[in-house]
Protein backbone atom coordinates (compact mmCIF):
# COMPACT_ATOMS: atom_id res chain seq x y z
CA UNK A 1 0.00 0.00 0.00
CA UNK A 2 2.02 2.65 -1.00
CA UNK A 3 2.28 5.02 -3.96
CA UNK A 4 4.40 4.12 -7.02
CA UNK A 5 7.22 7.16 -7.63
CA UNK A 6 6.13 10.56 -8.89
CA UNK A 7 7.84 13.86 -8.99
CA UNK A 8 6.88 16.19 -6.75
CA UNK A 9 6.25 20.07 -7.84
CA UNK A 10 5.08 22.88 -5.46
CA UNK A 11 4.46 25.38 -7.29
CA UNK A 12 4.02 29.25 -5.86
CA UNK A 13 1.41 30.61 -8.11
CA UNK A 14 -1.23 29.40 -9.90
CA UNK A 15 0.21 30.53 -13.66
CA UNK A 16 3.63 28.13 -12.50
CA UNK A 17 0.97 25.38 -11.56
CA UNK A 18 -0.22 25.64 -15.10
CA UNK A 19 3.15 25.23 -16.49
CA UNK A 20 4.02 22.27 -14.89
CA UNK A 21 1.04 20.74 -15.48
CA UNK A 22 1.63 21.30 -19.66
CA UNK A 23 4.22 19.95 -19.53
CA UNK A 24 3.71 16.36 -18.29
CA UNK A 25 0.22 14.96 -19.60
CA UNK A 26 0.02 12.36 -16.71
CA UNK A 27 0.20 14.41 -13.83
CA UNK A 28 -2.76 15.27 -10.98
CA UNK A 29 -3.03 18.13 -9.20
CA UNK A 30 -2.69 17.31 -5.05
CA UNK A 31 -5.10 19.88 -3.02
CA UNK A 32 -6.57 17.87 0.19
CA UNK A 33 -5.62 14.76 -0.97
CA UNK A 34 -8.44 12.69 0.55
CA UNK A 35 -9.42 11.01 -2.71
CA UNK A 36 -6.46 11.24 -4.29
CA UNK A 37 -3.69 9.84 -1.94
CA UNK A 38 -6.00 6.45 -1.39
CA UNK A 39 -5.79 6.39 -5.11
CA UNK A 40 -2.59 6.37 -5.34
CA UNK A 41 -1.44 4.01 -2.22
CA UNK A 42 -3.63 1.62 -3.75
CA UNK A 43 -2.29 2.39 -7.23
CA UNK A 44 -5.23 2.51 -8.87
CA UNK A 45 -3.97 5.66 -9.86
CA UNK A 46 0.20 6.49 -10.45
CA UNK A 47 0.62 9.69 -12.07
CA UNK A 48 4.18 10.99 -13.13
CA UNK A 49 3.93 14.24 -11.18
CA UNK A 50 1.81 15.49 -8.67
CA UNK A 51 1.77 19.17 -8.59
CA UNK A 52 0.86 20.44 -4.84
CA UNK A 53 -0.96 23.57 -5.17
CA UNK A 54 -1.26 23.87 -0.96
CA UNK A 55 1.61 26.19 -1.10
CA UNK A 56 -0.20 28.55 -3.61
CA UNK A 57 -1.15 31.58 -1.22
CA UNK A 58 -4.87 32.94 -1.46
CA UNK A 59 -6.63 30.28 -2.89
CA UNK A 60 -8.34 29.25 0.53
CA UNK A 61 -10.79 32.15 0.61
CA UNK A 62 -14.78 31.64 0.45
CA UNK A 63 -16.50 34.93 -0.73
CA UNK A 64 -19.87 36.51 -0.53
CA UNK A 65 -21.29 37.82 -3.96
CA UNK A 66 -23.57 40.25 -3.82
CA UNK A 67 -26.46 39.76 -6.41
CA UNK A 68 -24.99 41.92 -9.16
CA UNK A 69 -22.67 39.01 -9.70
CA UNK A 70 -24.56 36.23 -11.37
CA UNK A 71 -27.66 36.88 -9.05
CA UNK A 72 -25.49 36.46 -6.15
CA UNK A 73 -23.79 33.31 -4.39
CA UNK A 74 -20.52 32.37 -2.50
CA UNK A 75 -17.37 31.54 -4.55
CA UNK A 76 -15.43 28.62 -2.73
CA UNK A 77 -11.62 28.89 -3.15
CA UNK A 78 -9.79 25.80 -4.60
CA UNK A 79 -8.12 25.79 -0.97
CA UNK A 80 -11.21 25.86 1.50
CA UNK A 81 -11.17 23.19 3.45
CA UNK A 82 -14.88 21.51 3.78
CA UNK A 83 -14.36 21.98 7.40
CA UNK A 84 -14.04 26.15 6.46
CA UNK A 85 -16.86 26.19 4.47
CA UNK A 86 -18.95 24.17 6.63
CA UNK A 87 -18.08 26.47 9.79
CA UNK A 88 -18.79 29.16 7.43
CA UNK A 89 -21.90 31.25 8.74
CA UNK A 90 -21.68 33.21 5.57
CA UNK A 91 -22.05 30.58 3.34
CA UNK A 92 -24.66 29.07 5.34
CA UNK A 93 -27.07 32.07 5.47
CA UNK A 94 -26.56 32.84 1.35
CA UNK A 95 -27.26 28.72 0.03
CA UNK A 96 -27.48 26.48 3.49
CA UNK A 97 -27.47 23.71 1.02
CA UNK A 98 -23.75 23.66 0.95
CA UNK A 99 -23.59 23.35 4.48
CA UNK A 100 -26.31 20.29 4.86
CA UNK A 101 -25.02 18.29 2.42
CA UNK A 102 -21.30 19.01 3.81
CA UNK A 103 -22.42 17.37 6.96
CA UNK A 104 -22.78 14.31 5.17
CA UNK A 105 -18.92 14.75 3.25
CA UNK A 106 -16.54 11.61 5.44
CA UNK A 107 -16.16 12.31 9.08
CA UNK A 108 -14.93 15.73 10.33
CA UNK A 109 -11.44 14.27 10.57
CA UNK A 110 -11.48 14.18 6.35
CA UNK A 111 -13.18 17.46 6.01
CA UNK A 112 -10.18 19.43 7.78
CA UNK A 113 -7.95 18.24 4.72
CA UNK A 114 -10.23 18.14 2.15
CA UNK A 115 -11.26 20.61 -0.22
CA UNK A 116 -14.98 21.47 -1.20
CA UNK A 117 -13.42 22.05 -5.22
CA UNK A 118 -11.25 18.87 -5.25
CA UNK A 119 -14.25 16.76 -4.18
CA UNK A 120 -15.70 18.58 -7.05
CA UNK A 121 -13.26 18.38 -9.82
CA UNK A 122 -12.70 14.67 -8.60
CA UNK A 123 -15.80 13.98 -10.16
CA UNK A 124 -17.02 11.12 -8.09
CA UNK A 125 -20.89 10.34 -8.06
CA UNK A 126 -21.02 9.22 -4.62
CA UNK A 127 -19.50 12.08 -3.91
CA UNK A 128 -22.06 15.33 -2.21
CA UNK A 129 -21.07 18.10 -3.12
CA UNK A 130 -20.79 18.01 -7.24
CA UNK A 131 -24.63 17.20 -6.70
CA UNK A 132 -25.46 20.20 -4.89
CA UNK A 133 -23.25 22.13 -7.51
CA UNK A 134 -25.28 20.19 -10.06
CA UNK A 135 -28.90 20.84 -8.49
CA UNK A 136 -28.19 24.44 -7.68
CA UNK A 137 -26.90 25.17 -11.28
CA UNK A 138 -23.42 26.23 -9.95
CA UNK A 139 -20.00 26.52 -11.74
CA UNK A 140 -16.29 26.00 -11.91
CA UNK A 141 -13.77 28.66 -12.47
CA UNK A 142 -10.58 27.14 -14.20
CA UNK A 143 -7.54 28.38 -15.66
CA UNK A 144 -5.11 26.98 -18.08
CA UNK A 145 -2.23 27.72 -20.67
CA UNK A 146 -5.63 29.96 -22.30
CA UNK A 147 -6.22 31.76 -19.40
CA UNK A 148 -9.24 31.51 -17.42
CA UNK A 149 -13.29 30.08 -18.62
CA UNK A 150 -15.90 28.93 -16.57
CA UNK A 151 -17.40 25.43 -16.80
CA UNK A 152 -21.31 25.33 -15.50
CA UNK A 153 -21.81 21.98 -13.32
CA UNK A 154 -24.26 20.64 -16.79
CA UNK A 155 -21.27 20.64 -18.77
CA UNK A 156 -18.44 19.55 -16.10
CA UNK A 157 -19.08 15.99 -15.54
CA UNK A 158 -18.57 13.34 -18.40
CA UNK A 159 -18.67 9.91 -16.67
CA UNK A 160 -17.56 8.17 -13.83
CA UNK A 161 -14.37 10.23 -11.33
CA UNK A 162 -14.49 11.57 -15.03
CA UNK A 163 -14.95 15.90 -15.43
CA UNK A 164 -14.33 18.21 -19.02
CA UNK A 165 -10.92 19.98 -17.16
CA UNK A 166 -8.75 19.89 -19.65
CA UNK A 167 -5.21 18.02 -18.37
CA UNK A 168 -3.51 21.16 -18.33
CA UNK A 169 -6.02 23.20 -16.54
CA UNK A 170 -6.69 23.96 -12.12
CA UNK A 171 -10.07 24.61 -10.55
CA UNK A 172 -9.51 27.72 -9.10
CA UNK A 173 -13.13 28.46 -7.43
CA UNK A 174 -16.52 27.50 -7.30
CA UNK A 175 -19.73 29.02 -7.58
CA UNK A 176 -22.52 28.10 -5.49
CA UNK A 177 -25.56 30.49 -6.37
CA UNK A 178 -27.48 31.95 -3.46
CA UNK A 179 -30.75 30.46 -2.63
CA UNK A 180 -33.78 32.46 -4.05
CA UNK A 181 -35.82 34.14 -1.06
CA UNK A 182 -39.25 31.95 -2.39
CA UNK A 183 -36.83 28.93 -2.43
CA UNK A 184 -36.30 25.94 -0.15
CA UNK A 185 -33.32 22.65 0.05
CA UNK A 186 -33.01 19.55 1.87
CA UNK A 187 -30.71 17.03 1.62
CA UNK A 188 -30.67 13.76 2.91
CA UNK A 189 -28.74 10.28 2.55
CA UNK A 190 -28.94 6.26 3.16
CA UNK A 191 -25.42 5.38 4.15
CA UNK A 192 -23.96 2.02 5.91
CA UNK A 193 -22.13 3.97 8.22
CA UNK A 194 -22.31 7.16 9.26
CA UNK A 195 -19.51 9.00 6.95
CA UNK A 196 -19.19 6.48 4.43
CA UNK A 197 -19.77 6.85 1.04
CA UNK A 198 -23.84 6.89 0.52
CA UNK A 199 -26.29 4.06 -0.96
CA UNK A 200 -28.21 6.44 -2.34
CA UNK A 201 -28.49 10.72 -1.32
CA UNK A 202 -30.75 13.27 -2.68
CA UNK A 203 -30.99 17.03 -2.39
CA UNK A 204 -33.93 18.66 -3.38
CA UNK A 205 -34.53 22.14 -4.70
CA UNK A 206 -38.31 23.78 -4.35
CA UNK A 207 -38.91 27.58 -5.51
CA UNK A 208 -42.13 29.18 -5.89
CA UNK A 209 -45.86 29.14 -3.50
CA UNK A 210 -47.17 25.29 -3.39
CA UNK A 211 -49.01 24.49 -5.85
CA UNK A 212 -48.64 22.90 -9.49
CA UNK A 213 -46.56 26.04 -10.39
CA UNK A 214 -43.99 25.40 -7.83
CA UNK A 215 -40.72 23.90 -9.31
CA UNK A 216 -39.15 21.08 -7.65
CA UNK A 217 -35.82 20.02 -8.44
CA UNK A 218 -33.60 16.71 -7.15
CA UNK A 219 -30.27 15.66 -7.61
CA UNK A 220 -28.90 12.04 -6.48
CA UNK A 221 -25.12 10.80 -5.96
CA UNK A 222 -24.43 6.95 -6.04
CA UNK A 223 -27.59 6.93 -8.21
CA UNK A 224 -26.12 6.93 -11.87
CA UNK A 225 -22.50 6.91 -13.42
CA UNK A 226 -22.49 11.36 -13.21
CA UNK A 227 -24.47 13.39 -10.26
CA UNK A 228 -27.84 13.28 -11.90
CA UNK A 229 -30.80 16.10 -11.64
CA UNK A 230 -34.08 15.15 -12.08
CA UNK A 231 -37.08 18.15 -12.60
CA UNK A 232 -40.67 16.87 -10.93
CA UNK A 233 -42.59 20.14 -11.11
CA UNK A 234 -45.96 19.63 -11.08
CA UNK A 235 -45.41 15.68 -9.97
CA UNK A 236 -48.42 14.64 -7.44
CA UNK A 237 -46.66 13.75 -3.63
CA UNK A 238 -47.36 10.32 -4.25
CA UNK A 239 -45.74 10.03 -7.57
CA UNK A 240 -42.28 11.55 -6.72
CA UNK A 241 -40.25 8.52 -6.48
CA UNK A 242 -42.29 6.81 -9.91
CA UNK A 243 -41.69 9.75 -11.47
CA UNK A 244 -37.95 10.73 -10.54
CA UNK A 245 -37.22 6.65 -11.07
CA UNK A 246 -38.54 6.93 -14.71
CA UNK A 247 -35.43 9.41 -15.27
CA UNK A 248 -33.08 7.03 -13.69
CA UNK A 249 -31.32 4.35 -14.10
CA UNK A 250 -30.25 2.87 -10.96
CA UNK A 251 -26.75 0.84 -10.93
CA UNK A 252 -26.26 -2.58 -9.15
CA UNK A 253 -22.72 -3.02 -7.14
CA UNK A 254 -21.79 -4.67 -4.15
CA UNK A 255 -23.22 -2.26 -1.91
CA UNK A 256 -26.70 -2.17 -3.11
CA UNK A 257 -28.93 -4.18 -5.64
CA UNK A 258 -30.52 -2.37 -8.19
CA UNK A 259 -34.30 -2.71 -6.81
CA UNK A 260 -33.15 -1.19 -3.23
CA UNK A 261 -31.64 1.47 -4.95
CA UNK A 262 -34.90 2.51 -6.41
CA UNK A 263 -36.42 1.88 -3.07
CA UNK A 264 -34.30 4.11 -1.69
CA UNK A 265 -34.73 6.90 -4.71
CA UNK A 266 -38.33 6.40 -3.93
CA UNK A 267 -37.70 7.21 0.13
CA UNK A 268 -35.76 9.87 -0.14
CA UNK A 269 -37.23 11.73 -2.97
CA UNK A 270 -40.33 11.89 -0.72
CA UNK A 271 -38.64 12.88 1.79
CA UNK A 272 -36.19 15.74 0.22
CA UNK A 273 -39.06 17.25 -1.02
CA UNK A 274 -41.23 17.39 1.81
CA UNK A 275 -38.35 18.74 3.77
CA UNK A 276 -37.55 21.64 0.97
CA UNK A 277 -41.01 22.82 1.71
CA UNK A 278 -40.78 22.72 5.20
CA UNK A 279 -37.72 24.88 5.47
CA UNK A 280 -38.94 27.25 2.62
CA UNK A 281 -42.45 27.58 4.65
CA UNK A 282 -40.53 28.26 8.20
CA UNK A 283 -38.63 31.09 6.02
CA UNK A 284 -42.23 32.35 4.85
CA UNK A 285 -44.13 32.40 8.14
CA UNK A 286 -46.90 34.71 6.66
CA UNK A 287 -47.89 32.23 4.05
CA UNK A 288 -49.39 29.93 6.39
CA UNK B 1 17.20 6.84 -8.81
CA UNK B 2 13.84 8.25 -6.82
CA UNK B 3 14.55 12.17 -6.54
CA UNK B 4 14.72 12.54 -3.10
CA UNK B 5 13.46 15.86 -1.41
CA UNK B 6 14.88 17.27 1.98
CA UNK B 7 12.09 17.87 4.50
CA UNK B 8 11.70 20.18 7.72
CA UNK B 9 8.85 18.52 9.52
CA UNK B 10 7.91 19.98 13.29
CA UNK B 11 6.42 17.62 15.64
CA UNK B 12 6.02 17.86 19.03
CA UNK B 13 7.87 21.20 19.63
CA UNK B 14 10.96 19.71 18.16
CA UNK B 15 12.12 20.13 14.54
CA UNK B 16 13.47 17.24 12.66
CA UNK B 17 15.03 17.39 9.29
CA UNK B 18 14.63 14.66 6.72
CA UNK B 19 15.64 13.36 3.41
CA UNK B 20 12.72 11.30 1.85
CA UNK B 21 10.88 10.57 -1.15
CA UNK B 22 8.21 12.68 -2.37
CA UNK B 23 5.51 9.74 -2.02
CA UNK B 24 6.65 8.96 1.29
CA UNK B 25 3.55 8.76 3.37
CA UNK B 26 3.42 11.50 6.46
CA UNK B 27 2.49 8.43 8.83
CA UNK B 28 5.54 6.50 7.25
CA UNK B 29 7.66 9.76 7.82
CA UNK B 30 6.89 10.02 11.29
CA UNK B 31 7.21 5.79 12.06
CA UNK B 32 10.27 4.91 9.94
CA UNK B 33 12.20 8.43 9.93
CA UNK B 34 11.80 10.02 13.24
CA UNK B 35 11.07 6.76 15.26
CA UNK B 36 8.15 8.04 16.20
CA UNK B 37 6.25 4.47 16.57
CA UNK B 38 3.16 5.84 18.59
CA UNK B 39 1.00 6.84 15.74
CA UNK B 40 -0.30 3.54 13.92
CA UNK B 41 -1.23 2.65 10.45
CA UNK B 42 -3.98 0.64 10.17
CA UNK B 43 -6.14 0.58 6.81
CA UNK B 44 -3.56 2.99 5.41
CA UNK B 45 -6.12 4.64 3.31
CA UNK B 46 -7.78 7.38 5.30
CA UNK B 47 -10.95 4.98 7.10
CA UNK B 48 -9.56 3.62 10.16
CA UNK B 49 -8.54 6.78 11.96
CA UNK B 50 -5.62 4.76 13.58
CA UNK B 51 -2.85 7.48 11.98
CA UNK B 52 -4.75 10.43 12.77
CA UNK B 53 -2.43 13.46 14.08
CA UNK B 54 -3.26 17.21 14.85
CA UNK B 55 -1.40 18.80 11.79
CA UNK B 56 -2.05 22.77 12.93
CA UNK B 57 -3.95 21.48 15.51
CA UNK B 58 -6.63 20.10 13.22
CA UNK B 59 -7.30 15.85 13.70
CA UNK B 60 -6.11 14.83 9.97
CA UNK B 61 -5.35 11.26 8.79
CA UNK B 62 -1.31 10.76 8.64
CA UNK B 63 -1.67 8.36 5.84
CA UNK B 64 -3.18 10.33 3.56
CA UNK B 65 -0.56 13.37 3.41
CA UNK B 66 2.45 13.24 2.10
CA UNK B 67 5.76 14.33 4.45
CA UNK B 68 6.46 16.93 2.09
CA UNK B 69 3.20 18.56 1.84
CA UNK B 70 3.73 18.91 5.59
CA UNK B 71 6.57 21.78 5.57
CA UNK B 72 5.57 24.28 7.64
CA UNK B 73 2.50 22.74 9.79
CA UNK B 74 3.50 22.31 13.49
CA UNK B 75 2.10 18.40 14.17
CA UNK B 76 1.11 17.25 16.96
CA UNK B 77 1.22 13.05 17.40
CA UNK B 78 0.29 11.20 20.18
CA UNK B 79 3.93 11.23 21.55
CA UNK B 80 2.95 15.07 22.15
CA UNK B 81 -0.22 14.44 24.32
CA UNK B 82 1.43 13.99 27.70
CA UNK B 83 2.17 16.58 30.22
CA UNK B 84 5.93 18.08 30.41
CA UNK B 85 6.76 15.93 33.61
CA UNK B 86 5.92 12.61 31.42
CA UNK B 87 2.43 12.29 32.94
CA UNK B 88 -0.70 11.26 31.33
CA UNK B 89 -2.44 14.11 29.63
CA UNK B 90 -6.45 14.26 30.11
CA UNK B 91 -7.55 12.03 27.85
CA UNK B 92 -4.58 9.17 28.46
CA UNK B 93 -6.06 9.53 31.70
CA UNK B 94 -9.58 8.89 31.05
CA UNK B 95 -8.89 6.61 28.70
CA UNK B 96 -7.13 4.27 31.43
CA UNK B 97 -9.90 5.19 34.00
CA UNK B 98 -12.10 4.39 31.97
CA UNK B 99 -10.67 0.81 30.20
CA UNK B 100 -11.34 2.63 26.87
CA UNK B 101 -8.81 0.43 25.11
CA UNK B 102 -8.05 -2.75 24.81
CA UNK B 103 -5.20 -4.06 22.40
CA UNK B 104 -4.50 -0.44 22.16
CA UNK B 105 -3.82 -0.48 18.07
CA UNK B 106 -6.90 2.51 17.73
CA UNK B 107 -5.51 4.36 20.61
CA UNK B 108 -3.17 6.99 19.37
CA UNK B 109 -5.50 7.81 16.58
CA UNK B 110 -8.61 8.56 19.12
CA UNK B 111 -6.51 10.44 21.85
CA UNK B 112 -5.75 12.72 18.76
CA UNK B 113 -8.95 13.34 17.79
CA UNK B 114 -10.65 13.42 21.35
CA UNK B 115 -7.71 16.06 22.50
CA UNK B 116 -8.62 18.10 19.50
CA UNK B 117 -12.54 17.79 20.00
CA UNK B 118 -12.66 18.60 23.61
CA UNK B 119 -10.27 21.95 23.00
CA UNK B 120 -12.71 23.25 20.31
CA UNK B 121 -16.14 21.66 22.48
CA UNK B 122 -14.83 21.08 26.53
CA UNK B 123 -18.29 20.33 27.48
CA UNK B 124 -19.29 17.82 24.57
CA UNK B 125 -23.38 16.06 24.86
CA UNK B 126 -23.12 12.41 25.13
CA UNK B 127 -24.45 12.48 21.43
CA UNK B 128 -21.65 15.03 20.84
CA UNK B 129 -18.74 12.80 22.68
CA UNK B 130 -20.09 10.08 20.56
CA UNK B 131 -19.84 12.02 17.24
CA UNK B 132 -16.10 13.11 18.12
CA UNK B 133 -15.17 9.59 18.07
CA UNK B 134 -17.24 8.90 14.49
CA UNK B 135 -14.48 8.72 12.43
CA UNK B 136 -12.17 6.11 14.49
CA UNK B 137 -12.75 2.25 14.41
CA UNK B 138 -12.11 0.41 17.13
CA UNK B 139 -12.76 -3.44 16.96
CA UNK B 140 -12.10 -4.07 20.73
CA UNK B 141 -13.88 -2.06 23.12
CA UNK B 142 -17.69 -2.30 21.05
CA UNK B 143 -16.95 1.90 21.64
CA UNK B 144 -18.92 2.18 25.24
CA UNK B 145 -16.15 3.11 27.22
CA UNK B 146 -14.33 4.97 24.65
CA UNK B 147 -17.55 7.11 24.90
CA UNK B 148 -17.25 7.22 28.41
CA UNK B 149 -13.67 8.30 28.15
CA UNK B 150 -14.86 11.61 26.18
CA UNK B 151 -17.13 12.50 29.34
CA UNK B 152 -14.20 11.41 31.68
CA UNK B 153 -11.70 13.52 29.80
CA UNK B 154 -14.20 16.57 29.68
CA UNK B 155 -14.30 16.27 33.83
CA UNK B 156 -10.88 16.29 33.92
CA UNK B 157 -9.83 19.02 31.95
CA UNK B 158 -12.89 21.07 33.50
CA UNK B 159 -11.16 20.04 37.25
CA UNK B 160 -8.12 21.82 36.47
CA UNK B 161 -8.92 24.36 34.49
CA UNK B 162 -11.28 24.89 37.75
CA UNK B 163 -8.04 24.55 40.12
Amino acid sequence: MKPAPFAYRRPGTIAEAVEALAGEPNAKVLAGGQSLVPLLSMRLAAPATLVDINGIPGLDTITVLPESENGGGVRVGALARHAAVLASDDVRRVQPLVPLALSHVAHATIRNRGTTVGSLVHADAAAEMPVVLSLLGGSVEVEGPAGRRTIPASELYVGPLESSLHHDEIAVSAFFPALAPGAGVAFEEIARRHGDYALVGAAALVDGAPGDGQSVKVGYLSVSDVPTVVDLSGVADDELGEAALAQLDPAEDIHASAAYRAQLVRVLTARVVRSARVFRQAQRPEEL
Amino acid sequence: MEELHDVRLSVNGHTHEIRVPARRLLSDALRHDLRLTGTHVGCEHGVCGACTILVDGAPTRACLMFAVSAQGSEITTVEGLTRPDGSLGPVQQAFMECHGLQCGFCTPGFLTTITAGLRDNPTPTHDEARDMVAGNLCRCTGYQNIVKAVERAAEIAGEEAAS
